[in-house]
C-alpha cells in the first residue's frame, strides 16, 4: 500500500522517495538507521561511564589525577570533533597493528565504527564530567556532612547520596549533552562508517534523488532526538522527588 | 581628643586573606599544565616520528615545518568562515528568538519550530542540505548573485547558529524579571520601548557568555567544511599526508592542527566562563 502510493509519487510527481518501495534501498537505509542507533546508544552508555570515573577522579585526593581530568576535559572540549575522530582513526588507527580476518585477509584492530564509538564517547563524556560535577557541587553540603557523620564511606556516600540526588540535577544538561552526541554521530561519515548520513548519501548519488531524501534525512534525524528526549522526559518525571526539585 | 581616632573597641579596616587558593593561582596552573602536557605529547611524537623515519628522507621536523604555514592558512580559512557564519547566523538568529517572544502567536509558532528543527538536525546535515540544495547561482532579473561553495557552507553553517542564537534570545529576555515589564508598563511604555530600552539592554549581558560559547563550537564546526570538500585546515592537513606519505608523520600532524584549535577556543573557553560567573545573578 505504502511502496504503491510512493511508486505513484514518483512516476506522477517525480518524487523519488526510493526507500519507501525499493526493497534494495529501504535495506540500506535500515541498515544505516540501525548502525546510527547502535553507536548512539554504546556512545551513551560509555561517556556516562567515562563522566563517572571522571568526576570520582576530580574529586579524590591525587592532585595529578584531578590535573590529569581536567587536562581531558578542556582538551576535548576545546578542539573539533571531527580532527579528533580523524586523529583516532587515521593517526592512531593507522599506527595499530592489524589482525588476519581468517578468510587469508587483514583487517584493522579496530573497525571504522570501533573508532567512531571511541572518539564519540571520549568527546561527550568531557562534557559529562563538567555535568555531573555541577550537579555535585549543587548537592548540599550539609546532606554530605550528615552522612560523613554517620560513617559513611566515601564510596557509599556517593552510591547512596551524592549521586542519586546530583544526577536528577544534572538531567537536563545531561539532556543536551546527550542530543547533541546523537547529532555528532553524522560526523562518522567522514570515516566511511555506514550510518545515515552516509547510507542516505550511497542512495541519493545512485538514485539522484538528493532533494528528497534530505528531507527524509533531517526528518529522520529530528525524530531520532524527539524519541531521546521524550524518553528522558519521561525518567525525568519518574525520578523525580516531591518537594525537592532546585 | 585627635580627630579620626576613638578608644571604642571598633573593627579597623583590614585586608582579608584570601581563603581558598586565590582565584587567579588555580586557572594559571591548570594553564600551565595543559599547555606543558600539550607540549609534552607533541613534541614525544615528533620525536617518535623523527625516530622512526628513515634517514635518507628528510626528517620530520623539517616536513612538520615545510607544512605548517599552509596548514596555518587553512585554519586561518577555518576562522574566516567562522565569522561570517557566526555574523549571519546572528543576524537571522536575533529575528527569531524576538520573534519566540512576540505576542502575535502567527510570529511566535513559526519561529519556535524553525528553531526547534535546525537546532534538532545535525550540522553536517544541514552543512549537506545547503550545499546540495542550493543553486549554484541566483538570477533575479539583470542581476546575477554566485553561489560558490564556500558561500553555501557559510549558509550551511549558518542555519543551526540561527536556531541556537534564537534560544540564547529567548533564554535571555526570559531571564528578566516579569517585574521589570510590570513597572516599565505602568510607566506607559510602550512594548516595543520596553523591549528595546528596558529589557534587551539587560538581557544582552546575560547573552554573551552562551554566545561566545556558540562561536567557540561553531569555531570547531568548521572543520565539517573538509567534508564537503572546501580547502579548509583539515584537508591540507590531509593533503599534506597524502604528499609526503609518511605514516608516522600523522599523529605529529593531526596533533598540530589540534593544538592550533585549542590555542584559539581555549581562551574563549575560559573567558566564557569568566563573565558567565561576574554576570551571574543570584536568586
Amino acid at each position: 500500500m505504502i511502496a504503491a502510493f510512493f511508486e505513484r509519487l514518483n512516476d506522477v510527481h517525480g518524487l523519488n522517495f526510493s526507500i519507501f518501495y525499493d526493497a534494495f534501498d529501504r535495506s540500506r537505509f535500515l541498515t544505516g538507521l540501525w548502525t546510527t542507533t547502535y553507536i548512539c546508544v554504546v556512545s551513551i552508555l560509555a561517556s556516562l561511564a567515562i563522566g563517572l570515573l571522571g568526576v570520582w577522579i576530580a574529586g579524590s585526593n591525587s592532585r595529578f589525577g584531578r590535573l590529569v581530568v581536567r587536562i581531558y576535559v578542556q582538551f576535548f572540549r576545546n578542539t573539533p570533533p571531527l580532527v579528533q575522530l580523524s586523529f583516532f582513526y587515521f593517526a592512531v588507527g593507522g599506527l595499530l597493528p592489524t589482525v588476519s580476518d581468517g578468510f587469508g585477509g587483514q583487517s584493522p584492530l579496530v573497525s571504522g565504527t570501533g573508532w567512531a564509538i571511541i572518539a564519540f564517547s571520549l568527546f561527550a563524556g568531557a562534557f559529562n564530567v563538567e555535568i555531573f560535577r555541577a550537579g555535585i557541587e549543587a548537592v548540599p553540603e550539609t546532606m554530605v556532612e550528615a552522612a560523613e557523620s554517620l560513617g559513611y564511606t566515601r564510596f557509599q556516600l556517593w552510591r547512596q547520596i551524592v549521586l542519586p540526588l546530583a544526577f536528577r540535577i544534572c538531567l537536563p544538561a545531561l539532556n543536551n549533552n546527550l542530543v547533541n552526541l546523537v547529532k555528532t554521530t553524522t560526523l562518522a561519515y567522514a570515516i566511511g562508517v555506514p550510518e545515515l548520513l552516509y547510507a542516505a548519501s550511497q542512495i541519493w548519488s545512485e538514485m539522484f534523488n538528493v532533494r528528497e531524501m534530505m528531507n527524509v534525512l533531517l526528518v529522520t534525524y529530528v525524530l531520532l532526538v524527539a524519541v531521546l528526549v521524550w524518553v528522558m522526559h519521561r525518567w525525568e518525571k519518574a525520578m523525580r522527588i516531591p518537594g525537592y526539585m532546585p | 581628643m585627635k580627630t579620626g581616632a576613638t578608644d571604642l573597641p571598633v573593627l579597623k579596616p583590614f585586608r582579608a586573606e584570601p581563603i581558598a587558593p586565590s582565584g587567579l593561582a588555580a586557572p594559571t596552573l591548570l594553564s600551565a599544565g595543559l599547555v606543558a602536557s600539550a607540549a609534552v605529547i607533541f613534541a614525544a611524537s615528533l620525536a617518535v616520528a623523527q625516530a622512526t623515519g628513515s634517514t635518507a628522507r628528510d626528517g620530520a621536523v623539517t616536513i612538520l615545518l615545510r607544512w605548517a604555514p599552509l596548514i596555518f592558512q587553512g585554519f586561518l580559512f577555518n576562522l574566516l568562515i567562522s565569522f561570517l557564519s557566526m555574523a549571519l547566523g546572528t543576524a537571522v538568529g536575533v529575528l527569531f528568538g524576538v520573534g519566540q517572544v512576540s505576542p502575535s502567536a502567527a510570529l511566535r509558532k513559526p519561529a519556535w519550530v524553525a528553531t526547534q528543527f535546525f537546532r534538532n538536525a545535525p550540522w553536517l546535515v544541514l552543512l549537506f542540505y545547503a550545499m546540495f540544495l542550493l543553486p549554484f547561482e541566483l538570477r533575479l532579473g539583470p542581476v546575477t548573485i554566485a553561489f560558490p561553495a564556500w558561500i553555501k557552507a557559510i549558509i550551511g553553517l549558518a542555519l543551526p547558529v540561527a536556531a541556537n542564537v534564537s534560544e540564547i534570545v529567548r533564554g535571555g529576555i526570559r531571564s528578566i524579571p516579569s517585574g521589570q515589564w510590570e513597572s516599565a508598563e505602568a510607566l506607559a511604555f510602550t512594548r516595543r520601548q520596553t523591549m528595546w530600552m528596558i529589557i534587551l539592554p539587560q538581557a544582552f549581558k546575560r547573552m554573551i557568555p552562551p554566545w561566545m560559547n556558540l562561536y567557540a563550537i561553531l569555531t570547531m564546526a568548521t572543520t565539517l567544511i573538509s567534508v564537503v570538500g572546501i580547502q579548509d585546515g583539515l584537508t591540507v592537513t590531509r593533503a599534506a599526508l597524502v604528499a609526503e606519505s609518511r605514516p608516522e608523520l600523522m599523529l605529529p600532524m593531526y596533533l598540530l592542527l589540534l593544538l592550533m584549535f585549542f590555542a584559539y577556543c581555549y581562551p574563549i573557553a575560559r573567558l566564557t566562563m569568566a563573565l558567565e560567573r561576574r554576570f551571574n545573578v543570584k536568586g
